[in-house]
């Protein structure tokens, strides 16, 4: 029990008075600040740690390119949040779960999910683990412990507390790590994920991507105070704030947390202060809403650029290597996206299946009635109508690019 | 009289609603600057300044219990909810507390004042979270009004009607047509009842009813029946709660056939409860049983949404169906 100091006069306290430092090792020249050491690292995971934030940014340069180009409906980048998602998901367990927001590609990168899966889920074809009802990026991975992208904002992470708090009663010694922006940390469901993980002693990281816009909304609309991370002295828990373009930082940060989370049992917040480099997604245009000079000053943080000089500087990288990586992995990517592209949808069945264990009755009427439609207008219906009677052909392109407009 | 689409239709009743009153506020995520994700609320900020039209933090159910305390203290909040999907975390605010603020209180205190705008509804490629109609749960508690308009004339009417209504209002705007509606809007202020249902085509063979979107999609089935020989009545219920019974009843005695459409869900969908209330008044008249043309009792689909929504195709064949009964 802490002792309560009482006073005899009004004296109110704002919390002015603490200033979080930041955790930083890692200068953008690639040399470690003074005095400071970096983890412990071997080259082969320094370079899967490279080459996973590496893939990413080609993956989502890629991907944009494709949704200009009206071949895919929709898009996200997590372009200059690659230290922090990725730096994070090296700390872990490979057995741990993730609970992500939807920026999160590069911790299933680093997991090794396929460019094959990606563009599935992406297209939303035949080969979906998601059975094309999500918009793209709302990727899941039961294999890679990676959990199903829901949109709407913040629902997950009392859910990490609870699913964390069941490992923690099975006894597994995994912990769980929540992604989420600053924005959803606005959200109820965070306070609610918080608390609860405090008062319960659950093994819960709580990763907050400081990337300074939600939308167009810039974090000075969004919070008053110094950050998230003060929020974490409201309900007694860790807390540390972590340069979130520093892939060292985050990762010795986040090693500590885990130690915290599955060794003690207790819950940690870590928040990563970074910036969301690129459009909020694929139907945004930050021009609105932010100044060229502002992202400029950003472009030259780039967490990856910080990396690569590290790995030259000893002696793991180059730029030829660098360059033939980038090059093989520009021509894989747009491979399976060819292939991804081709597979025909999910069936018609898709529809009514997975609402419940089975298909009640009642869904089943509901589908028998619908293929009858369909069979009486086969032209109007060309992807249902082909699962229905595979001679059946589309008129037109397989996929047509929404006109999908606002956040996910 | 200028054209204009849905959006710009909605901008000109907020502008017109906060120039005329200065106790109006609009405000909800990313609303400010950057006038909403879908620019209804564009330049509201600069001519009305930051106190008056602002962003929120993202949390809906801050938002509108912050609402529903303005709207208490005599203000007149329009609160933007970003997406109709994004509702449910402000659903205890809403359903408990707008609703129920006058009643409770014995008319001590009320939120009158409050309305919540939200864009609604599928066909544009939104997938699961971006494409729900979810009208039907807030029809089911009284002390809330329920408005979808259908074009750009009418979303300056009635959300002038319902920033101006003594009761709380949930404006569902429906998203598809935010663009692609362009009409004749009159630049003066107008409104247009909350509460009674619009007669957009006289016929005497079947009644075809539906709200929002729907509207543009009935059209179209309509021309297909009517090329065949079937007559049409059809009417935009316009406000779901409360709904204009009589208009309905009164179309229904004269046709004797009823096809009612929405794209949520058909179980617990509003369609439900205007089939039971017809069936009571006009049992002895109907000559055919009320078709319902609905999403399917799932979630909403991305890739298979073309087969999933009730498109024109799906009423063509009710109607055809509830006049060959
Ligand atoms: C409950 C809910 N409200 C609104 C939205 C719409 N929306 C999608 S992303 C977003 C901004 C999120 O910002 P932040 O959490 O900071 O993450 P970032 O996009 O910056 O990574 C909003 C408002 C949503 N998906 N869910």
């Amino acid at each position: 029990m802490t002792t309560t100091h009482d006073v005899y006069a009004p004296s109110f306290m704002t919390g002015d008075e603490f200033h979080i430092p930041t955790f930083r090792l890692l200068q953008q020249d690639g040399t470690l600040f003074e005095g400071a050491e970096a983890p412990e690292l071997d080259e082969d995971k320094a370079l899967k740690i490279y080459r996973a934030m590496l893939i990413t940014r080609v993956l989502d340069e890629r991907m944009m390119a494709a949704q200009r180009q009206g071949r895919l409906s929709f898009y996200m980048q997590c372009t200059g949040e690659e230290a922090a998602v990725i730096g994070a998901t090296a700390a872990l367990d490979d057995a741990d779960m993730i609970m992500a927001q939807y920026r999160e590609q590069g911790a299933l990168v680093y997991r090794g999910f396929s460019y094959d899966e990606f563009m599935n889920q992406l297209f939303g074809n035949e080969l979906d683990y998601g059975k094309g009802r999500q918009m793209p990026i709302h990727y899941g991975s039961r294999k890679l412990h990676y959990m199903t992208i829901s949109s709407p904002l913040a629902t997950q992470i009392p859910q990490a507390t609870g699913y964390a708090y069941g490992q923690k009663l099975a006894g597994e010694g995994h912990c769980t790590i929540t992604f989420f922006g600053e924005g959803a940390a606005s959200e109820g469901d965070f306070h609610a994920a918080l608390n609860m993980a405090s008062v319960h002693k659950v093994p819960v990281i709580f990763f907050c991507r400081n990337n300074g816009y939600a939308i167009s909304t810039p974090s000075s609309e969004q919070f008053a105070a110094d950050g998230i991370a003060p929020r974490a002295f409201g309900y007694r828990m860790h807390v540390i704030r972590v340069d979130g373009n520093d892939v060292l930082a985050v990762y010795r940060a986040t090693q500590e947390a885990r130690k915290l989370a599955v060794e003690m049992n207790q819950p940690v917040l870590i928040e990563a202060m970074t910036y969301r480099l690129a459009a909020h997604s694929s139907s945004d245009d930050p021009s609105g809403y932010r100044s060229r000079k502002e992202e400029e000053a950003w472009r030259e943080k780039d967490p990856i650029l910080r990396m690569q000089r590290w790995l030259i500087e000893r002696g793991w990288w180059s730029e030829e290597r660098e360059k033939e990586l980038q090059d093989s992995l520009r021509r894989e990517v747009l491979e399976t996206m060819k292939r991804a592209e081709k597979r025909p949808p999910p069936p018609l069945e898709s529809l009514v299946t997975d609402v419940y264990a089975d298909v009640t009755p009642a869904l089943q009427r509901q589908l028998d009635a619908l293929k009858t439609h369909i069979r009486k207008h086969p032209d109007a219906y060309p992807k249902g109508a082909r699962s229905l009677d595979p001679d059946v052909k589309a008129p037109g392109g397989e996929h047509k690019a929404g006109d999908e407009q606002g956040g996910a | 009289m200028p054209r204009m689409n849905m959006l710009q239709a909605i901008n000109n009743a907020l502008d017109i609603a906060m120039a005329e009153d200065d106790k109006v506020l609009c405000f909800g995520e990313d609303v400010g600057v950057f006038g909403g994700v879908f620019r209804a609320t564009s330049h509201l900020q600069e001519k009305y300044g930051r106190d008056r039209c602002f962003n929120t933090p993202l949390v809906e159910q801050g938002i509108i219990g912050f609402a529903n305390g303005l709207a208490a203290q005599g203000s007149v909040p329009v609160a933007e909810i970003q997406f109709a999907d994004y509702i449910f975390p402000a659903f205890d605010q809403i359903v408990n507390e707008t609703a129920k603020f006058r009643y409770r209180s014995g008319d001590l205190f009320n939120v009158g004042g409050l309305t919540i705008r939200t864009p609604y509804g599928g066909g544009i490629s939104g997938g699961h979270y971006h494409s729900q109609s979810p009208e039907a749960y807030f029809a089911h508690t009284p002390g809330l009004k329920v408005v979808v308009p259908r074009n750009p004339y009418q979303a300056k009417g009635l959300l002038l009607s319902a920033i101006r209504d003594p009761d709380p209002v949930l404006f569902f705007e429906p998203k598809r047509l935010y663009r692609a509606a362009v009409g004749e809007v009159p630049e003066e202020d107008y409104q247009l009842p909350i509460g009674e249902a619009e007669v957009t085509k006289e016929g005497s063979d079947v009644t075809v009813l539906g709200w929002g979107a729907q509207m543009e999609v009935i059209e179209r089935a309509v021309e297909l029946a009517e090329k065949e020989g079937v007559s049409c009545e059809v009417i935009d219920l316009r406000s779901i709660l409360p709904w204009d019974e009589d208009t309905v009843v009164e179309s229904v005695l004269k046709t004797g056939r009823l096809v009612i459409t929405h794209e949520a869900p058909r179980t617990g969908g509003f369609a439900g409860e205007i089939a039971a209330t017809i069936q009571e008044r006009c049992f002895l008249y109907l000559e055919s049983p009320i078709e319902r043309v609905t999403g399917l009792d799932t979630p909403f689909p991305l890739t298979l949404e073309k087969e999933y929504l009730p498109d024109h195709l799906k009423i063509f064949e009710a109607i055809k169906a509830s006049v060959a009964f």
